[in-house]
């Protein structure tokens, strides 16, 4: 349980987060999402004691960070995976982080073998790749096996094998009863992990939702037909309210019979604000014979970029000014 | 690497949970000294110098000894003249005390340490304190095999010292503190300066040139500076003859360990307000 109550960062006159308040509940993944310097990073380091907040405060599991007994044991982070010096052998560095907190030294060969780094183990960091530094970076996250887990931009220079593992690793995590916070600025990757999201942009909190909350609200549903009476459904959708456009866009979605004259099928439409199930009754009721019925949903990103337009948008105006 | 291996929250794992002391800090930075390279080259590099340096030296002062003048002569100190190689060695001491800490701050593994140990006061304490206590040990061994070398070398040569004549065992334990207290300042203008290269020009400038360039002054200047400069005045632990304008051993060391608390004191202060 990670709590933030009316959190403030400036740096000079720059406001990095601006009256946070949020709390980040056990048993799921909440993916922390925003735009590049929408102060994500910012928040983390303040809920991990870096920074201070200028005002506001933030508890993790009741107490503040900096009066954790044991906080390895309690909240495993990663917030920079190179944050490593170069010269030590990667289990030297688990090993210096484990002693800080009185974990022992067989942990340090666990979390190597769990992050799959157990043949590079007596390798110098300097040497590893950006992913083997990511797998390095939460396995110093796994040490202490705690309660809460903070991973920032996890999947940053991982290979696709290494992006489901992390993906797994945080569900398996959560499904375990831990709170899992995991910030990203990618909507599609956040769409395969969090089950709660919080979105920010301009340090202000924009939403604190469900994932399927904001797939529900945000989505712009639309319905891609193919018809060979299209003009007729048409005129008949038309009537009964909806919007209707020449389908001279393939659904990009599900565009899998779209040859190449796709742009231009006079039997393709596009009808919004009204869905895939009246839309099918209205051509049955009518004799319409439908080749295709397909619901279209915006994607996720596209969704993120509308919810966020605003604080980009005063970003823009801001610089304009 | 699947994810059944890390869900290991049996109650057995969660009541071994205790909470993190300083004792483990200090096992936590003994790890992070012995584990980079650079350590090791530079307590060699400290060892060697400051013997093999002290044994030249003593050597050649030797051999010069019956053609020195009689105030030379009364000022002989071969005590001091052994442990010349301290001078050497408080190099690599400054280089790796300020690297210790400020190279964590160049690679951001300070991050990394403060998020595992977010109570900042027990770092720099621990590294200061593992770090003092590494130097003390590598200078009592340097000055020792050097004193013990250089007398040999002086031997029938010049007059020599003997481990128990008077002063002689305070100034070759001395060496070893003095290099001690230097190592904790070193460390404190590290944590304080935060950049490598400044933190280690700075150091070097305060301990070691500017009593130097000191010398050129007139008297009315350089005496107070030579009696009092925190490095001048904690060096006369090391030797057996007293020189004029200059504190008693003890004393002198006190000045030295006051302004080395300062620092400190000024460093914990700011590790602990300063975002990091």
């Amino acid at each position: 349980m990670i709590e933030a109550h009316g959190l403030v960062k400036r740096y000079g006159s720059t406001v990095a987060v601006n009256d946070l308040s949020f709390s980040i509940r056990p048993g799921m993944v909440t993916g922390f999402l925003g735009p590049n310097g929408a102060g994500k990073t910012t928040t983390m380091r303040m809920i991990l004691g870096l920074d201070a907040p200028t005002q506001g405060s933030v508890t993790v599991g009741g107490r503040s960070y900096r009066d954790l007994p044991a906080p390895m044991r309690e909240v495993g982070a990663l917030l920079d995976a190179k944050a490593v010096q170069g010269g030590r052998r990667a289990r030297d560095h688990l090993l210096c982080l484990a002693r800080s907190n009185g974990i022992p030294r067989s942990r340090v060969d666990e979390v190597l073998r769990i992050v799959g780094l157990e043949d590079v183990a007596r390798r110098r960091a300097k040497g590893f790749s950006l992913g083997m530094a990511q797998r390095l970076g939460i396995a110093s996250a796994l040490l202490g096996d705690p309660a809460v887990l903070i991973l920032d931009e996890p999947v940053n220079g991982l290979d696709p094998d290494g992006i489901h593992w992390v993906r797994t690793l945080m569900r398996t995590m959560a499904a375990d009863g831990r709170t899992v916070l995991v910030s990203s600025h990618l909507m599609s990757e956040m769409a395969l992990t969090a089950d709660h999201l919080l979105v920010i942009g301009k340090g202000r909190l924009i939403a604190d939702t469900s994932m399927d909350e904001f797939v529900q609200s945000s989505s712009q549903h639309s319905v891609h037909v193919r018809s060979p009476q299209a003009a007729e459904l048409a005129t008949l959708c038309r009537d009964a309210g909806a919007t209707v456009r020449a389908g001279n866009t393939s659904p990009a979605s599900a565009a899998p019979v779209a040859g190449p004259d796709a742009g231009t099928d006079p039997d393709v439409i596009e009808i919004t604000r009204m869905d895939s199930a009246e839309v099918g009754k209205l051509a049955a009721a009518h004799g319409i014979t439908l080749f295709e019925l397909i619901p279209i949903r915006a994607s996720l990103e596209e969704a993120f970029m509308e919810l966020t337009r605003d604080s980009v948008e005063y970003q823009a105006t801001g610089a304009a000014r | 690497m699947t994810g059944a291996t890390i869900a290991r929250t049996g109650p057995d794992h969660r009541a071994a949970f205790r909470a993190a002391t300083f004792g483990d800090v200090l096992r936590s930075e003994w790890v992070k000294l012995r584990s980079v390279r650079s350590t090791f080259w530079a307590l060699t590099t400290t060892v060697v110098l400051g013997i093999a340096l002290g044994a030249v030296i003593s050597a050649v002062t030797a051999h010069a000894y019956a053609r020195f003048s009689v105030a030379a002569k009364l000022s002989w100190d071969p005590t001091g003249v052994s442990q010349a190689g301290v001078a050497i060695a408080q190099l690599a001491i400054v280089v790796l005390g300020v690297l210790f800490i400020s190279s964590e701050y160049s690679s951001g593994m300070i991050r990394t340490s403060l998020i595992a140990v977010p109570k900042r006061g027990r770092v720099l304490a621990a590294k200061s304190l593992v770090f003092a206590a590494v130097t003390f040990v590598v200078g009592e061994v340097t000055c020792f095999v050097a004193f013990f070398v250089g007398q040999a070398l002086i031997s029938g040569h010049a007059p020599r010292a003997a481990i128990g004549d008077p002063g002689v065992a305070r100034a070759v334990v001395g060496g070893g503190l003095y290099l001690a207290a230097l190592a904790v300042l070193s460390v404190a203008a590290g944590a304080l300066l935060r950049h490598p290269a400044a933190g280690i020009a700075c150091t070097m400038a305060v301990a070691l040139v500017l009593p130097l360039i000191a010398q050129a002054l007139p008297d009315s200047w350089r005496n107070p500076v030579t009696e009092f400069w925190p490095t001048q005045a904690g060096s006369q632990i090391t030797s057996v003859y007293h020189s004029a304008h200059t504190l008693q051993p003890w004393p002198g060391f006190g000045v030295m360990c006051l302004f080395v608390a300062i620092v400190y004191a000024m460093a914990w202060t700011l590790l602990d307000r300063r975002d990091a």
